[in-house]
């Protein structure tokens, strides 16, 4: 048997499809999309292609498709590109504590520029509460910042109603759906948020190009100053062998959504209660029904994750795993210890993904083979008293 | 991203366990920090006779553990204190930068053990349970440290403010 991947949200591997497009791209089409002979225009075509294919993805109109070099690039513009271009309104920004390191960072940099930041706090679910956002918002707000879906416990915010407030209050509303979009359905439209950040990776497509949904007449600064790309958003010469990926990718997704949804729910749910029915004292993390259908954030008590994390790949399981990078001087997750987790548990954190690839056969592997790995670490820790063994 | 030496310690740890009556036990770490470590010795004829340990922790943890229990069996007590963490890390072929830190529970954990030892040996110490209790209760409110220079820094940091690293709070994707 080969390596069983369960790690989806750090990179899912190319579908075959996506491949063959790529690949076909690069043997035909070597042009840049701004120069105007055929060869230029023949590139400039496969761009729009792709932005149309994205667009068709979350129901957007194709000239409110900006390509960026990943999800964190997206981010980064649609963050630093508000706080630039509304500086005139305010200085103050609304998020939430169990953002990715994209946001938070950016948001980092913001308060060395004098932007102030308000981070709200989530409850034992990691979800945040529409009143609170509502209640934070000042006359300086120029931007609330909110993830679609956590990327370390899967728990999906109340996106439909912030964008509401924040619309309410003429506040320009942003998502990092980078883990959702492919994944589950996003519609722009339902969601009501001015911008929307997703990368190619989490859907089969390759890594280093995502995209950023700018929806007309938002005031964005770019984040790359230079020439005319991307209607003047966002300038440098396109990856184009990437976007064409993203296009196929996006496509695909649509198309496949409806199958690999249920398929793949049903192999988490399996996961899930598996590990919950053969190891005693284990946690899982975020939302029971309002969360990404891949995804299993499990807190194993007396272990920690790293150690747990290698001896499955010994085994041929690849997962990730949510600690703090277990040196022994760093703390443990952010997200976690954000939802009242305490210390010593959400070291014991690993985050398994699912894909379209894994099969019933492989969460046998992985139920079979865990629960006797666990025991071996918890007879080890100084942590697990006796009294605790079954 | 281990050494071999380091993944043969991890799988197959040496030494793994308590010893019952135990002369010294030395506890380092907390499990807020992420790292653990339980030493214990049996000291005959002021050698170590025995040691066990138990430890929480990552994969360089264990396998730190692992290897210094095999250096410090049989040394005398004053050879035992000698051993640094350097020398843990060197017979395991090294460990990476950011790990480095783990070896320094590694002697930690040992000396304390026989620090134990010896205070219990000079009546210093009656009531072990008690001292060990304080003991992690001391640890709890440390705080975090570097793991490139070991130096104290603020948690939420994203940088060393001594040796200049970058710290990684977690793993992103």
């Amino acid at each position: 048997m080969g390596v069983i991947y369960l790690d989806h949200l750090s990179g899912t591997p190319l579908h075959p499809r996506v491949q063959e497009a790529m690949i076909n791209h690069i043997n035909t089409v070597y042009g840049n999309p701004v120069s105007d002979h055929q060869v230029g225009q023949q590139a400039a075509q496969a761009l729009e292609k792709a932005r149309s294919q994205v667009a068709a993805l979350i129901n957007a109109d194709p000239s409110e498709i900006v390509f960026e070099s990943g999800g964190t690039e997206s981010v980064n513009h649609a963050i630093k590109g508000v706080a630039i271009g509304m500086r005139e309104k305010g200085r103050h920004i609304i998020t939430t504590n169990i953002e990715h390191k994209a946001v938070l960072n950016s948001l980092r940099t913001l308060r060395l520029l004098d932007y102030t930041v308000t981070s709200l706090d989530v409850d034992s679910y990691g979800l945040v509460d529409p009143a609170a956002v509502e209640a934070a918002i000042t006359p300086g707000t120029i931007l609330i910042s909110i993830m679609l879906a956590n990327n370390e416990i899967g728990t999906l915010e109340p996106i439909a109603d912030i964008a509401k407030i924040a619309q309410k209050h003429k506040v320009v509303c942003h998502t990092d759906a980078v883990d959702a979009v492919g994944v589950i359905p996003v519609d722009i439209k339902t969601l009501g948020v001015d911008l929307l950040s997703l990368a190619a990776n989490q859907f089969y497509g390759p890594p280093g190009v995502g995209a950023l949904y700018v929806r007309k007449g938002t005031r964005i600064w770019p984040l790359l100053d230079g020439g005319m790309q991307e209607n003047k958003r966002r300038a440098g010469t396109e990856n184009l062998i990437g976007i064409v990926g993203m296009g196929v990718a996006a496509e695909v997704a649509k198309e496949e959504m409806p199958e690999r949804l249920p398929r793949i729910r049903a192999l988490r749910d399996k996961l899930r209660d598996g590990l919950v029915a053969r190891i005693p004292e284990i946690v899982i993390n975020g939302h029971p029904t309002q969360c990404l259908p891949h995804l299993v954030s499990v807190s194993i008590k007396y272990i920690e994750g790293e150690s747990l994390m290698l001896m499955l790949d010994e085994e041929g399981i690849a997962v990730a795993t949510r600690s703090a990078c277990a040196s022994g001087s760093l703390r443990a997750s952010h997200v976690l210890i954000s939802t009242g987790m305490d210390f010593a548990t959400a070291q014991g954190t690993l985050l398994f993904s699912l894909g379209r690839d894994n099969t019933e056969a492989e969460i046998d592997r992985v139920l079979e083979v865990m629960p006797p790995i666990v025991q071996t670490l918890r007879e080890m820790s100084p942590l697990y008293k006796k009294g605790h063994t079954a | 991203m281990y050494s071999e030496i380091v993944m043969d310690h991890f799988k197959n740890p040496r030494n793994v366990g308590e010893i019952p009556n135990a002369d010294g036990v030395g506890e380092v770490g907390n499990p807020v920090c992420g790292d653990m470590m339980n030493v214990y010795i049996k000291v005959e004829d002021n050698r170590i006779a025995d040691i066990k340990f138990k430890t929480f922790g990552c994969g360089a943890a264990i396998a730190v553990s692992s290897m210094l229990t095999e250096l410090a069996k049989g040394k005398t007590l004053d050879e035992a204190m000698k051993i640094t963490n350097k020398d843990v890390a060197e017979a395991l072929g090294g460990l990476p930068q950011n790990k480095l830190h783990c070896s320094n529970l590694g002697a930690d954990a040992l000396h304390s053990a026989i620090k134990n030892y010896l205070d219990r040996k000079s009546g210093k110490l009656k009531d072990l349970g008690k001292d060990r209790e304080e003991h992690v209760k001391s640890r709890e409110a440390e705080a975090c440290y570097c793991p490139y220079c070991s130096k104290q820094v603020e948690e939420e940091s994203p940088f060393c403010i001594f040796c200049g690293t970058e710290i990684h709070h977690e793993h992103d994707h």
